[in-house]
């Protein structure tokens, strides 16, 4: 109703007017070709075919039923991968043929839009790593390590099955649809669906998760750097590292990225080996071991500052460097994995997963462990960038099935290799790592007795473990380095020590993988307190007209300042928070992301039901309908459970009690001040539960509300952009098919002043 | 000499692909798109085409864009 159909009114344009062959070629195949192509099961089709769904099954089976003392790492790898590619083959194309309907005879916005700069059509493969970069950050490193205490299988199976029918889902629809639109935002598309209430709470709904998501990001890098002179050395040092190569690129040899991305790696690297030799000096102990106060608060002013910097000072090098970092990290762990395969001690299904009680994140499997897995299974936040800038660049519509679905399979295949390198550490190790300082005492003896104390099968932790391992990992101590990161580098230096350099070794690529963590949460941090203050000068336009213009210095200095105090407060909440910090926020985390996902699968679900697809609503109303169950139930049990573990309120009442009473410790507060600091937290974490959940609630349910409209007018609109010819063609996917190889060849072959024509901004 | 040619192929596409990751062939998309669109356009109009950015001036346009339209970065 309302916003809703008013900017859908008349638009229902059949793409009749349309030519495959506007000129001397055709831009699109034909789709009976194409159909046939599709249809045309060869011998040598089925055997593979065959052979990868039998690989795939074997290694379920192996997973899942075979269980045996040790699982095979490789298992796990076969797994994924063999599910990615029938998900990506069958379910993909599925919904390619009912619901997004590409039409390579029409322009993308790359192409009508085409400016040269900001719109300008890129390479699918090309484009397909673009993507992949920023849609990959910590996210899918974290998650699947911290739920690992539920056993393997529970997180492996959320990861695989979760990608194929929800994650790559949600990102290949907001993908096309906001291709469709000219590359709209999220948040505009919200508006345009939904009207103004559930837009406007889409977009509230946003900004407070964009707050939740930079805090908590910012913690896991607190939690890896505090006490660890080396860390804070090498990480420290991508700060003078990045401002060298802005000013390189800005003002000795502009466009050079590839030579300084190289230079800056080399950098890096020699970071990481000095800090290693600086972290046992006397200089070393005194400036460079801090705690997390002090490192959060460094954070803190470093967010403000990196976010009112130019661009090309910090951001822009950074990411240069960050992308360069991430996909030759993960292609070395992948190619490690592949080599070492580890063997993986660790139950299909832990206690945990059915008592609730796990340390390291509290809750049952049901709902908890799909909210500690978001990023690799589900991800809203990816919602963000599928309608940001990917959809301005790609060149055929065709394309958005393997660049959307597929790169998401991609993020979710890293989340496999983290989930394997965390779980092929000892589970002694693990636990002592991931129990918070309030249950371990952040002692060797206090984790031994804690993690002995637990009653695990298997597990005997000795203080020589924990102590052998901090020393070749060149760290203090490794208890309770909560956060997830510090486990995964523990994971990965295992893994390649192996194959490179022996445990001699095994420091240096600790220290090389909190480097690459921390360096794309640095940028993730930076862009995201932009982004955020963005939005926040967009609303507040709304009352003072002033703080629109996003170039006006002080409204952005104090839109900067309002967005870092709001994470901020949140970062040192979790720092300073007597029952742990990465136990009592990461729920919250994971909410806000499947919140976001809810949202954008809502938005997706009007859009399918306006243009009159409902025989195939069910692929959205699916992973939407989940994510909104699991969400809510999850946001309710954070809201009203009794058990103080779990319920923020619930732990509130109890310290209050306690307070009231007059004890003067409760729990895992040794004292009134950490008490009060408990009662503090819990109500703002509880406050937040309660606005997000009611946030998505309303978008959830202006969703319905017009899909039911959509329904009830048997309608047929869309508030796609005009339909324009288009006078270029590019395959589909990354290897070309026959049928597309012949039209390749055929333009391959065309004089360059017919291959396109010219037309008018 | 194939084998030579394979390898020297093979580097390139790794040079290609690398320099379109981390965005080095913008400008060279720029001036293409320059040299395609909008000096037919002007020379089709009977005017002068908007002047083409120097590689410098380019790429200083482009880092103001992202200031004035920052992206996220995911999770």
């Amino acid at each position: 109703m309302g916003a809703a159909s008013s900017t859908s009114e008349g638009t229902t344009r059949e793409a009749t007017a349309l030519k495959r062959i506007p000129h001397d070629l055709a831009v699109a195949l034909d789709p009976e070709e194409l159909d046939a192509h599709d249809r045309q099961w060869t011998p040598l089709k089925i055997i593979i075919w065959s052979a990868i769904s039998l690989l795939g099954g074997l290694s379920w089976v192996m997973l899942a039923v075979v269980r045996g003392e040790t699982v095979n790492a490789i298992w796990f790898v076969f797994a994924a991968i063999c599910t990615y590619l029938i998900g990506y083959r069958f379910y993909s194309k599925f919904i390619e043929k009912h619901i997004i309907r590409p039409d390579d005879r029409r322009a993308t916005p790359a192409e009508y839009l085409a400016d040269g700069k900001d719109f300008a059509a890129t390479d699918r493969r090309v484009l397909f790593g673009h993507h992949f970069a920023a849609i990959a950050g910590a996210g899918p490193l974290v998650g699947p390590v911290l739920a690992a205490q539920m056993g393997y299988l529970p997180g492996t199976i959320w990861i695989i099955v979760g990608v194929v029918l929800a994650g790559a889902v949600q990102d290949y629809l907001i993908l096309h649809f906001s291709m469709r639109r000219g590359g709209r935002s999220l948040g505009q598309m919200a508006r345009d669906e939904l009207g103004v209430i559930g837009g406007t709470a889409a977009l509230i709904a946003t900004l407070v998760i964009m707050v939740i998501i930079v805090a908590i990001l910012a913690l896991v890098v607190t939690n890896a750097l505090a006490e660890s002179p080396w860390g804070v050395f090498s990480v420290g040092m991508t700060i003078p590292i990045a401002l060298f190569m802005g000013c390189y690129l800005r003002f000795f040899r502009p466009g050079k990225i590839t030579e300084i991305s190289i230079i800056g790696f080399v950098l890096l690297i020699a970071a990481i080996i000095g800090g290693g030799m600086i972290a046992d000096t006397d200089f070393g102990q005194t400036y460079l071991l801090v705690d997390k106060v002090t490192i959060a608060w460094g954070i803190i002013i470093y967010g403000f500052i990196a976010a009112i910097l130019p661009v090309w000072l910090l951001l822009a090098p950074r990411d240069y460097l960050s992308t360069f970092m991430k996909i030759g990290t993960i292609g070395m762990l992948a190619v490690a994995i592949v080599i070492i395969r580890p063997e993986i001690n660790v139950p299909a299904v832990s206690e945990f997963a059915s008592t609730g009680t796990g340390p390291v994140v509290a809750g049952t499997l049901f709902p908890f462990l799909f909210v500690t897995i978001a990023c690799g299974a589900l991800s809203g936040f990816h919602a963000l960038i599928a309608s940001g800038t990917t959809p301005k660049l790609i060149e055929k519509e065709r394309q958005t099935r393997f660049i959307g679905y597929g790169g998401m399979l991609m993020e979710s295949l890293v989340a496999i290799m983290a989930l394997v390198a965390a779980l092929s550490i000892d589970r002694g190790i693990y636990f002592a790592m991931n129990a918070s300082p309030a249950l371990t005492g952040g002692t060797v003896q206090g984790a031994v007795a804690f993690v002995n104390g637990l009653g695990l099968t298997g597990v005997n932790l000795t203080p020589d473990l924990l102590t052998d391992l901090a020393t070749n990992v060149g760290e203090e101590s490794i208890v309770s380095r909560t956060g997830g990161a510090p486990t995964l580098s523990v994971g990965l230096s295992q893994i390649m020590q192996q194959l490179v350099g022996g445990t001699s070794m095994m420091s240096f690529w600790y220290h090389f993988a909190i480097m690459f963590e921390a360096l794309f949460i640095l940028t993730a941090v930076d862009a995201g307190t932009r982004v955020a203050r963005f939005m926040l000068q967009d609303s507040l336009g709304n009352f003072f007209p002033k703080f629109k213009n996003t170039s006006w210095r002080p409204g952005a200095w104090a839109a900067t300042a309002i967005m870092v105090a709001a994470w901020g407060a949140v970062l040192l909440m979790g720092v300073t928070d007597p029952l742990g910090g990465i136990n009592t926020l990461f729920p919250l985390f994971g909410i806000a992301n499947q919140l976001l996902a809810a949202i954008a699968l809502a938005v997706c679900m009007a859009i399918v039901a306006k243009r009159g697809l409902f025989k195939y609503l069910w692929v959205v109303a699916l992973p939407l309908g989940f994510a909104a169950v699991v969400t809510i139930s999850a946001s309710f049990l954070k809201i009203f459970s009794t058990t103080p573990a779990i319920g923020y309120f619930a732990q509130n009442r109890a310290f209050s009690d306690a307070l009231a009473a007059g004890e003067t410790s409760f729990g895992t507060a040794p004292n009134v001040l950490a008490m009060e600091a408990v009662v503090r937290n819990t109500m703002v974490q509880g406050v937040l539960s309660i606005v997000f959940v009611v946030l998505a609630i309303i978008v959830i349910l202006t969703a319905i509300r017009a899909t039911w409209n959509a329904y009830r007018k048997n309608s047929s609109a869309t508030s796609e952009d005009d339909a324009v010819q288009s006078q270029i063609y590019a395959p589909a996917g990354f290897i070309m098919t026959p049928p597309e190889k012949v039209l390749q060849a055929e333009w391959d072959a065309l004089p360059v002043h017919k291959k396109i024509k010219v037309k008018g901004h | 000499m194939t084998l030579l040619a394979g390898v020297r192929k093979g580097a390139l596409g790794v040079a290609w692909y690398v320099k379109g990751l981390l965005g080095e062939d913008a400008y060279e998309k720029y001036v293409a798109h320059h040299a395609r669109e909008c000096e037919a356009e002007a020379a089709a109009e009977g005017r002068a085409p908007h002047p083409l950015m120097t590689e410098r001036e380019f790429w200083r346009d482009q880092t103001d864009r992202q200031d004035a339209n920052p992206q996220g970065r995911c999770c």
